[in-house]
């Protein structure tokens, strides 16, 4: 209780001076617990509101992983646990196709947008956009707000949708029509996939609400002398994804619009020349093509969106537990800016093989590779950044490398990917599923996680357990590449993705052993998983306590903050910022670094 | 019950690791922080070192068990370009794999903090980045250059000797039509399609469909070394003709007539000698998720001599005679006459 009143005694003085906040002046300085814990306007708290739920999600999410892996891994086996968790789904412990279909698409939905988009952005850009650029809140803590409940109303009717008596969708994290638009085809495209839509749609707005928000936030509420060349590149990580996000999710919306009306108002714009449930559907000239082209267009953003925050946090780690300043700030910011607007157009590469013009593809083949550069400029970077540093292997420093080492290994399954005359053969095998997951999904937790672990002392004020931290690292990192390695021989041996069952198929079927190896892996991983959500919750309330402002010996504006920041941030007023943000040098008293709020030494040169 | 065993176990399991945590850091504040940090600092750079040998060693295990089912045997030419090219892009991105993993283990344990050293403050050099930005844009030049041969080579207009056929994917097989004697397969139309008697809405009014022939189970027969020519389609949702012995896929799309040729090199029956697995067969794998039977949605590809494909040519009927309101036997398949008897007027109308 104590500490509340500080916190609220500390938020008093920031209103008294901050137009941002000045709604709350009215108010009581001993907020209820509804406006502090729930409907809260304060960064910090929507940032963990966000987490808490993005965490809840990748239980979910992963769990259904568990239980469609033990269906491939085990295709002749039974799991009466499944039976007692999915009910009529797993009937005899055995999921039924329709069923595994279900699970993957939840899985990748799941993982994709309410995970790595809302889970990842929405804590990161939340908790250190504000703290590291020094301002007291987001430019609109109000729509900042509205972000997180839309996003709650997504994740309400998704769920929802987990419970249908027809399932939830069941046609791919991606839902390419006709499969998504009829009835007809599939369980999964009946009320599931309304339901699908539906939260979809009110994810893009809780998403643009956000993201309109990190935006102008960067842009206007800079401190004094945080220039944009001073700032983090977690900031201008985030900043770009929020970009991203801003500019590519209007066209995911559109195409989810018209999927909507092509259900149920019978239109036909993906829709055409079908012949379905024992009948012809009145649909012609609508283009099944279309709907790919709209949402790849937000889909490859979407890919960088996940991926930029990790790239943006792992930076930041690895600088400062090296403690040496980030190598080639400028270049970091460059290839950010490339691979963003590149990201705006290389999507057709996930449809090299839809029939497009063979022209248009040697085209997106081009500007694919180009990406890779940037790309590979980073990676190189990142290297150099820990190259004759002084490094602590703290827990967030270790997933900072292995986020290196897994976007190494997966960028360079791109390269692959992105030359269509080898994707040709490649393409929808479990190559493309081991490219994804090692540099998307595997990768972006990794950076997910350096960030949990590095800004828990931020958020909680207390550490995680270091014991627990590393030995999630090791099982998880070791675990991962067992995972999704073996992945890659299968692809390249042609095997399909999306496949409930192989044991029917000549050129497959000897894969049957490596899928069980996977599975076992996977869950063991899982289980990790767990570990770490046991720390995380336990470490919140009973972890060592932090007592020094500066745990980790940081440049950056976050750590001149109280301990336990209250709403606005710093008592008194913002500091003011004189230098660039990895001054990781002798600060001639002993130190090995230099806050970013030190003026320049005389006869000091600026970076 | 099962399930709440489970959970508890694994709860007991965590809370003991977390005691043991806890415990420790305990340990760590009675016997002085500083050094027991550089203790685990120095095991961890250890253990990080061992990862790239034993990463090493991963690939190099994963490498025998698997080499041989990886590409499997190629089976025509553009088949043998893909695998040269994959070599390539492999060992290009080899190389780099392992020398930035290398260093990325090599410098944790090169790095590790001391108390000795402190860190070299170097914070940028136009000059490498000059390099590592140069040096990635020519390998990749240099792989889309091989790349767009390749591409252009196999999206070209098939040769006009090459065979055509027809391959339709629905919910959930595949069925092929063959052009018959004519040569020329006849006009369909989705809304003449009926299960029972008209798989692939032929329309009977086009004398060329007189002869088409379909088999509904999936078996696409061809000539080894003779071009052919996949006119793809789908009846239902998108499906895709995934070929992998010949490094091919085209996607199947209700509305749109893809296409993909190839020129197979190695029959069925030296294939099986060839792989030494007397059930070998070219599988035809759906490669788009299109509903609950996707991963049973299997064709075979036949590449038999000219002599067989003959044989099993003559053994066919056309789809006309087996099905045709007016198909009665002895009577030649023409349109005109079948015309009038097919219920393609109320088929039409439907709309
Ligand atoms: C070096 C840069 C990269 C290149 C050249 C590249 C290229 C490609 C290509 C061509 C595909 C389509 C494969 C197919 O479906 O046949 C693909 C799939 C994918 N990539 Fe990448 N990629 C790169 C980096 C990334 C990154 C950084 C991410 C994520 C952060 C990512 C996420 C994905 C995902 C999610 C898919 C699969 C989507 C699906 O079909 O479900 N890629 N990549
Ligand atoms: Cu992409
Ligand atoms: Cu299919």
């Amino acid at each position: 209780m104590n500490n509340h009143e500080i916190i609220t005694e500390g938020a008093a003085i920031a209103h008294g001076h901050e137009g941002a906040a000045e709604h709350h002046a009215h108010e009581h300085h001993e907020q209820h617990f509804i406006w502090k814990y729930i409907f809260s306007q304060d960064h910090k708290m929507i940032s963990k509101q966000f987490l808490v739920t993005g965490i809840i999600w990748a239980i979910i999410g992963a769990l259904m992983s568990v239980f469609f892996r033990l269906q491939l891994g085990f295709p002749d086996s039974t799991f009466p646990i499944m039976e007692k968790v999915l009910g009529e789904w797993a009937k005899g412990g055995k999921l039924s196709p329709e069923f595994y279909y279900a699970l993957v698409t939840m899985h990748g939905t799941i993982l994709v947008f309410f995970v790595l988009t809302a889970g990842l952005s929405g804590t990161f850009a939340n908790l250190l956009i504000p703290l590291q650029v020094g301002a007291r809140d987001m430019a609109s803590p109000f729509m900042n707000m509205l972000s997180y409940w839309f996003f709650f109303l997504a994740s309400i009717l998704m769920f929802v949708s987990l419970f249908v008596e027809t399932g939830p969708a069941s046609g791919g994290w991606t839902t390419y029509p006709p499969l998504s638009a009829l009835k007809e085809a599939s369980l999964g495209a009946g009320v599931g996939m309304d339901l699908w839509l539906l939260s979809m749609a009110t994810f893009v707005v809780s998403s643009l609400l956000g993201g309109l928000n990190y935006i102008s936030t960067v842009l206007n509420m800079r401190t004094k002398g945080m220039t944009m060349t001073r700032m983090p590149l977690t900031i201008w990580a985030l900043f770009f994804t929020a970009v991203l996000g801003v500019l590519s999710f209007p066209v995911l919306f559109s195409g989810f619009v018209l999927l909507i009306f092509d259900r149920n108002f019978g239109t036909s714009f993906y829709l055409s020349e079908i012949f379905i449930g024992g009948k012809a559907l009145p649909h012609i000239g609508g283009s099944a093509i279309l709907y790919q082209h709209l949402f790849w267009f937000l889909g490859h953003p979407e890919v960088y969106i996940i991926m930029l925050p990790g790239m943006g946090m792992a930076s930041e780690v690895l600088s400062t537990h090296s403690r040496k300043p980030i190598f080639g700030y400028f270049a970091m910011i460059i290839s950010l800016i490339g691979i963003t607007v590149l990201a705006f157009v290389v999507w057709a590469h996930h449809m090299f093989v839809t029939g497009m013009s063979p022209f248009l593809g040697s085209i997106f083949v081009l500007l694919t590779l180009l990406i890779a550069v940037p790309s590979a400029v980073k990676v190189f970077n990142w290297l150099t950044t820990i190259w004759r540093g002084n490094i602590r292997f703290t827990t967030p420093m270790l997933y900072a490398l292995g986020f290196v080492s897994l976007f190494i290994s997966g960028g360079l399954t791109g390269i692959f990917l992105g030359n269509s005359a080898l994707d040709i053969h490649l393409h929808d095998t479990y190559f493309v599923v081991a490219h994804f997951h090692i540099v998307m999904g595997v990768s972006a937790f990794f950076g997910m996680f350096a960030g949990i672990y590095h800004w828990f002392p931020k958020m909680f004020g207390r550490y995680m357990n270091n014991t627990l931290g590393y030995i999630h690292f090791f099982i998880t990192f070791i675990g991962a590449y067992l995972i999704f390695w073996p992945m890659h021989y299968e692809g390249i041996a042609g095997m399909p993705r999306r496949y409930y069952d192989y044991s029917a198929w000549e050129s497959f079927k000897h894969f049957q052993g490596v899928n069980g190896f996977i599975s076992i892996v996977a869950t063991i991983v899982f289980v990790a998983q767990l570990l770490f959500v046991f720390n995380f919750f336990m470490s919140m309330y009973r972890g060592r306590k932090v007592t020094t402002k500066n745990p980790w010996g940081s440049t950056t504006l976050e750590w001149t903050t109280p301990i336990e920041p209250g709403h606005g941030n710093w008592e008194g007023d913002i500091p003011e910022v004189y230098r660039w943000p990895y001054d990781y040098k002798d600060d001639g008293n002993g130190g090995d670094f230099i806050p970013q709020t030190v003026p320049l030494r005389p006869g000091e040169e600026a970076h | 019950m099962s399930v709440f065993i489970i959970i508890t176990l694994i709860v007991l399991v965590f809370i003991i690791i977390y005691q043991i945590g806890r415990a420790s850091e305990y340990a760590v504040v009675l016997r002085g922080e500083e050094k027991v940090k550089a203790q685990a600092n120095g095991v961890i750079a250890i253990l990080l070192l061992l990862l790239f040998p034993l990463g090493v060693w991963g690939i190099w295990e994963c490498n025998e068990m698997f080499k041989d089912r990886l590409l499997p045997v190629a089976a025509c030419k553009t088949g043998e370009n893909y695998d040269t090219m994959f070599m390539v892009t492999t060992t290009v991105t080899g190389i780099v794999f392992f020398l930035t993993q290398f260093l990325l283990f090599w410098f944790c344990y090169k790095y590790q903090a001391s108390s000795k050293r402190s860190a070299f403050f170097f914070a940028h050099s136009n000059k490498l980045e000059l390099v590592w930005t140069t040096i990635p844009a020519i390998a990749m030049a240099i792989l889309v250059a091989i790349g767009l041969r390749n591409w252009y080579d196999v999206t070209s207009v098939a040769p006009a000797e090459a065979t055509v056929v027809e391959i339709v994917g629905k919910q959930f097989n595949w069925l092929v039509r063959y052009p018959g004697k004519d040569n020329e397969l006849g006009k369909r139309d989705f809304r003449k399609i009926d299960d029972a008697n008209n798989v692939l809405g032929l329309d009977w009014t086009d004398p060329h469909n007189a002869d088409d022939i379909i088999s509904q189970n999936g078996e696409l027969h061809v000539v080894v070394g003779k071009p052919v020519k996949l006119l793809i389609g789908s009846r239902d949702v998108i499906h895709d003709v995934g070929l992998p012995h010949f490094r091919m896929k085209m996607d199947a799309v209700p509305g749109i007539t893809t296409t993909l040729w190839f020129t197979p090199s190695i029959t069925t029956d030296s294939m099986k000698q060839i792989t030494k697995n007397p059930d070998f067969v070219y599988e035809i794998a759906c490669d788009q998720l299109c509903g609950k039977g996707h991963y049973s949605m299997r064709g075979t590809v036949i590449v038999e001599t000219p002599a067989q494909h003959e044989k099993w040519l003559a053994s066919q009927q056309s789809y006309y005679s087996q099905n045709s309101p007016s198909a009665t036997p002895g009577t030649p398949a023409a349109g005109e006459n079948a015309k009038p008897k097919t219920d393609s007027v109320k088929a039409v109308t439907m709309k």
